[in-house]
């Protein structure tokens, strides 16, 4: 990795690392009296992590490498590894939690292992921590194939990798000290939040600049979805963490939002980090991946551009319906209803876009669970937003909401869906970056395969019955009026649901421990002969970084 | 300018509405112009190329 950097490149390297050491040991002065100080211990020596190497072979001679005609994919490989390696930390810790709540006593009686604590590192490290490192890794790869131009820069792609999973890892190990926004999906706090505008500022940059110097006189629509939600997550973290620290010693925040205009922003963010993080860009995943590993082009390219513009402009305005009879003005949540609904449209226009595309290649799809990936992943795709609208509206949300219902709704998208796509892509990729005929074994993707199906459908079905059932027992009068069935009626009843949930989560985890040891095998195994195709851009075209 | 609720619901359904509609109607013409047809085709089956190489 190294060796392929310029002297030049070296320096502005360690000179970033370098600035992010005396930026960890600012935090870790000024925190002194408070937990942010072991928040700066963290940030020093993630700093050091990466100046070691850097410093140990910083006067090695460059490699000669003809960079008009290659592609940067270093950052897309190490990304993805550090996507795997986040996927077995955040679904461990899922099933941990999950467990939890059938077994209580699996706390140990710890603060930092309490229920509260530890499930933000689950929510944290399979968003974030898999799907947002999958997502750079993947949008990497992708907008230099479809541009056929190198990335727009040498140091920049590892700065937003290792500047995005130090984010990670402080909002990581900030939770199990009790550092907390109380705001889902953004529980980080203030310090890690500007860090994060800095290299997702750079992550935009970045991929601009590669798509400014592309050969392709047409932008291919995955770009517009990785573009769309580089952007929007830009502008939802920015505006939902507008906070203002207690002190500059402290790690505590308040919002500056007040009551329920901050209900509103959470909310509007907390829909659209589903919608921009979890959907958009693997969206992009998808028009990329899919076609490629089908070997057929999109069925519609005309029906991918109008479900763009549809899912970027209805997305925006659903996120009310998370404040159904709540103190929001009645007319928004009506509002948030209404464009839920209507987002059916475009997602089933993405849907089925991707299931028509495998029209006459179903034979592959039989033969190929990598293509099988991703089929079920457009399923669950259509699936999950179905059930996302019908949710939506008023009064079924007043039968799913604070249910597990919802949790299984989520994880019909997060598990059927991101993760699905996230493996077909990724076992797409690794034979094709490290240059080997195929994965090492085509039976383990087949045993991760079923173990991803069968984890996904025991847990979602769980969490239907649990949810529904939920929602009926604290709605369920008797004659006199008063309620039927205390909470804890309703709890007892819960308890065969969340045994069963943590047993699917489980079999999901074993899954990906299967693909881990896969993709580790092909890594070791033995790279193709050197005369093979080489994957290279189209044209000469300016030597980045000079 | 003070924006009571009943101005703010008023202006949403009337030029939120006419704002939407008018984006959809962009969004249809740029996918179906015929001259676009040419580009679509050539980005759909560019990905496909097993070479990458023109």
């Amino acid at each position: 990795m190294i060796s392929k950097l310029t002297y030049a490149e070296r320096e502005t390297a360690f000179a970033i690392a370098l600035a992010t050491l005396v930026g960890g040991l600012a935090l870790g002065i000024a925190g002194r009296n408070d937990v942010l100080g072991w928040q700066g211990v963290i940030v020093v020596v993630f700093a050091i992590a990466v100046l070691r190497p850097l410093m140990s072979s910083y006067y090695e001679p460059p490699v000669a490498e003809d960079r008009k005609v290659t592609y940067y994919d270093d950052p897309t490989k190490v990304g993805i590894v550090l996507a795997m390696v986040w996927a077995v930390f955040g679904m461990f810790m899922g099933v941990w939690v999950a467990s939890q709540l059938a077994w209580p006593e699996l706390a140990f009686d710890g603060a930092w292992s309490s229920f509260g604590r530890l499930r933000p590192t689950h929510t944290t490290g399979v968003i974030f921590g898999f799907g947002g490192n999958a997502l750079i890794a993947t949008s990497f790869h992708v907008v230099q194939r479809t541009s056929r131009a190198r990335l727009a820069g040498q140091i920049s792609p590892w700065f937003v990798l290792f500047g995005y999973n130090l984010f990670c890892v402080l909002a990581v190990s900030g939770y199990l000290m009790g550092i907390t926004q109380s705001k889902e999906y953004a529980e980080a706090e203030w310090y890690a939040d500007l860090w994060l505008v800095i290299v997702w500022v750079t992550y935009f940059i970045l991929y601009i600049g590669t798509i400014a110097r592309r050969k392709e006189p047409h932008i291919y629509v995955a770009n517009w979805y990785f573009m769309a939600f580089i952007l929007v997550v830009a502008v939802l973290h920015i505006v939902n963490n507008l906070a203002l620290p207690i002190a500059w010693g402290q790690a505590k925040s308040y919002t500056i939002w007040p009551g329920v205009q901050d209900a509103m922003v959470q909310w509007w963010y907390g829909h659209n980090a589903v919608a921009f993080f979890l959907t958009a860009g693997f969206l992009g995943m998808l028009y990329y991946y899919l076609p490629v590993r089908a070997q057929r082009p999109i069925f519609s390219y005309r029906l991918s551009i109008l479900s763009f513009w549809g899912i970027t402009f209805f997305y925006m305005w659903a996120g009310s319906h998370h404040l159904h009879y709540t103190a929001l003005p009645h007319w928004v949540q009506t509002l948030g209803m209404t464009f839920s609904v209507m987002l059916l449209v475009p997602s089933w226009a993405s849907a089925g876009n991707a299931l028509l595309t495998l029209n006459g290649a179903w034979h592959r799809v039989r033969d190929d669970a990598t293509l099988r990936f991703m089929m079920a992943a457009a399923v669950f795709y259509g699936l999950s937003t179905f059930e996302g609208s019908f949710m939506a509206i008023r009064p079924v949300n007043s039968l799913s909401h604070y249910t597990d219902w919802t949790v299984g709704h989520v994880h019909a998208g997060a598990l059927g869906w991101v993760a699905l796509i996230t493996f077909g892509s990724i076992y797409t990729l690794v034979p094709a970056l490290w240059k080997r005929e195929r994965m090492y074994s085509a039976t383990l993707v087949e045993v991760h395969f079923w173990l991803a199906i069968a984890g996904t459908l025991v847990y979602v079905f769980a969490m239907w019955n649990s949810g529904v059932i939920q929602g009926l027992m604290w709605r369920t009068y008797t004659g006199e009026g008063t309620l039927a069935y205390s909470f804890v009626d309703s709890l007892v009843a819960m308890y065969p649901y969340y045994i069963a949930r943590a047993f699917g989560g489980l079999l999901f985890l074993v899954g990906v421990l299967v693909g881990c040891y896969n993709i580790w095998m092909t890594i070791a195994s033995a790279p193709l002969a050197a005369s093979e195709k080489t994957d290279a851009p189209l044209l000469p075209i300016a030597v980045p970084g000079e | 300018m003070d924006f009571d609720h009943q101005s703010l619901v008023l202006f949403a359904k009337s030029w939120g509405l006419l704002y939407l509609m008018g984006f959809f109607l962009c969004v249809v013409l740029y996918a179906f112009w015929p001259s676009n047809r040419k580009r679509f085709d050539r980005a759909k089956n560019s990905i496909l190329d097993r070479d990458d190489r023109p």
